[in-house]
């Protein structure tokens, strides 16, 4: 089936089992093989060519200093960087098999299959229902109330926010707290019945509570979705994430199982990043 | 190794390790001692040796302390984790390793109330040689993070547990030949019993020097006799 003629949503939600049968995938397959990835920003070299695979059902962190080409990487999977004039990408990414960067590629479709959630919590300025039907009003998701409420009530349930909101769906987004906001977001993503959920540092800006429902919630997205998640918490990256990657200066140095990454990495550069000896 | 950003976490660390290689200090010399005042019958340098054995369960106590502190403060990762980590492991080593030297300093105070056994004790005082030395070079190599000794340590096991294996047989001979030494041979073959058993904690910490500087667990076998006596 091609990325863009694929259906965005199909209405069988029930938790735990994929949605398409014909799409199932082991742990194993990956969902994302990157080749030789590279991204200018006018003639300044970001990334200097970038070979990575990215499993499914799986959460996938990319952890490095600031400026080391991790979220320039990350926007490279759902092709953020189109929204940048100065960048060009070059090499291929393929998500199951097809080249994202193809030029018949829809970036609006690619965006509902590899959904996004930003540092910062942001719901539109509409009501909690509003925030998640909104996408698959725009993508004609559902044919009618019913099927619409069937779509909030369950992306906001695998987001684990419903019992928080079920009683107050009509109120503002933006009443809720920040950790809520956050998953508010996430349940936004969910609705378009995405594959891949990136995420770009979602808990900086969250208190170590609403951090540990993220990251619960992370932990059971995982069943479901392939997860790529950026973040400056080393230790969150050892918490949440199967794979840990490690990038610098725009080199992806290592990459591995997350507990053999934190146990004994190979590189120089990887151990003298994580355990704080970078001067 | 580039140092810490932060320069204290860096300092715990070394004073971990520091610690560890003062407590190995003392453990070597209190099986040292005890083995000497098995030889010389020495009465006050076995008390001594009893009486020192409180100030290694201190320190075992105070880089278990130290170690949880820093897991619990710093989250240690890769080879700080493993320094903790083997600090941690290393310290209990020594801790079992001064009990049974002073274990063998009490046995030394009954057997010198008896005849003398200078073949036996000679014995002791030869294995006690070996597994000192044992201990002392896989403290150096745990000082210097060095690889090659700890595997020399760490190979050369069966040797002790030889030594063992004579020493049975030669107290066997002693008690049938003469019951009367049952009593005081039986206090000997627990001597060379600790001491066979400190020659293990070398081993033990010669892995944990292994995993520190490499990560990786030993994937051989550990040497051992298989006609090991009980």
């Amino acid at each position: 089936m091609k990325l863009y003629t694929r259906p965005l949503y199909a209405p069988d939600t029930s938790i735990g089992k994929p949605r398409d049968p014909s799409m199932t995938t082991t742990a194993t397959t990956p969902k994302f093989v990157a080749r030789d990835v590279k991204v200018y920003y006018g003639d300044k070299p970001a990334l200097h060519g970038i070979d990575i695979d990215i499993l499914d059902k799986s959460v996938t962190a990319f952890i490095g200093p600031s400026g080391c080409g991790k979220s320039t990487f990350l926007r490279c999977l759902n092709r953020m960087n189109d929204t940048i004039p100065s960048a060009r990408v070059d090499g291929t990414i393929l998500l199951d098999g097809e080249d994202l960067n193809d030029r018949k590629v829809d970036p609006v479709v690619l965006r509902a299959r590899v959904g996004m959630v930003f540092q910062k919590p942001n719901p539109f300025p509409k009501t909690i229902y509003e925030n998640v039907a909104y996408g698959p009003k725009i993508h004609g998701l559902a044919t009618s109330k019913e099927e619409m409420d069937h779509i909030v009530e369950s992306s906001l349930k695998k987001a684990s926010l419903w019992n928080e909101v079920s009683d107050r769906l009509h109120q503002q987004g933006t009443g809720l707290s920040g950790g809520q906001q956050q998953r508010l977001v996430i349940a936004r993503a969910i609705a378009v019945g995405p594959e891949v959920i990136l995420m770009d540092e979602p808990c900086s800006a969250l208190d170590p509570i609403a951090t540990a429902k993220i990251e619960e919630l992370i932990d059971e997205l995982r069943q479901q979705f392939c997860i790529v998640i950026v973040t400056h918490s080393m230790a969150q990256a050892a918490r949440v994430s199967q794979k840990t990657a490690f990038f610098h200066l725009g080199n992806l140095v290592e990459v591995g199982n997350t507990e053999d990454i934190f146990t004994n990495p190979k590189d120089q550069r990887t151990q003298d990043y994580i355990t704080g000896r970078f001067g | 190794m580039n140092p810490h950003t932060v320069k204290t976490y860096g300092e715990e660390l070394d004073q971990l390790s520091a610690e560890v290689i003062l407590m190995g200090g003392l453990a070597e010399a209190q099986v040292a001692d005890a083995v000497e005042a098995v030889a010389r019958r020495d009465v006050a340098l076995a008390q001594s040796v009893i009486q020192r054995d409180q100030r290694l369960d201190e320190l075992e106590k105070d880089i278990e302390r130290k170690a949880i502190r820093l897991i619990a403060l710093r989250q240690p990762m890769a080879s700080d984790l493993r320094k903790t980590v083997s600090a941690m492991k290393i310290a209990t080593s020594l801790e079992r390793t001064g009990d049974l030297a002073k274990n063998i300093a009490k046995r030394s105070l009954v057997i010198s109330e008896s005849e003398p056994m200078s073949g036996l004790t000679r014995s002791i005082e030869r294995m006690g040689k070996l597994v000192s030395s044992r201990l002392r070079d896989v403290l150096d190599a745990y000082k210097g993070s060095k690889l090659d000794i700890a595997q020399a340590v760490w190979s050369s096991d069966t040797e002790v547990d030889e030594h063992y294996n004579a020493m049975f047989r030669e107290l066997l001979t002693y008690m049938m030949g003469d019951p009367r030494t049952i009593s005081a041979c039986t206090h000997v073959l627990f001597m060379a019993k600790n001491l066979e058993r400190i020659g293990d904690h070398a081993t033990n910490m010669a892995e944990h020097i292994h995993y520190e500087v490499t990560g990786e667990d030993y994937m051989n076998e550990r040497p051992k006799l298989t006609t090991m006596e009980p």
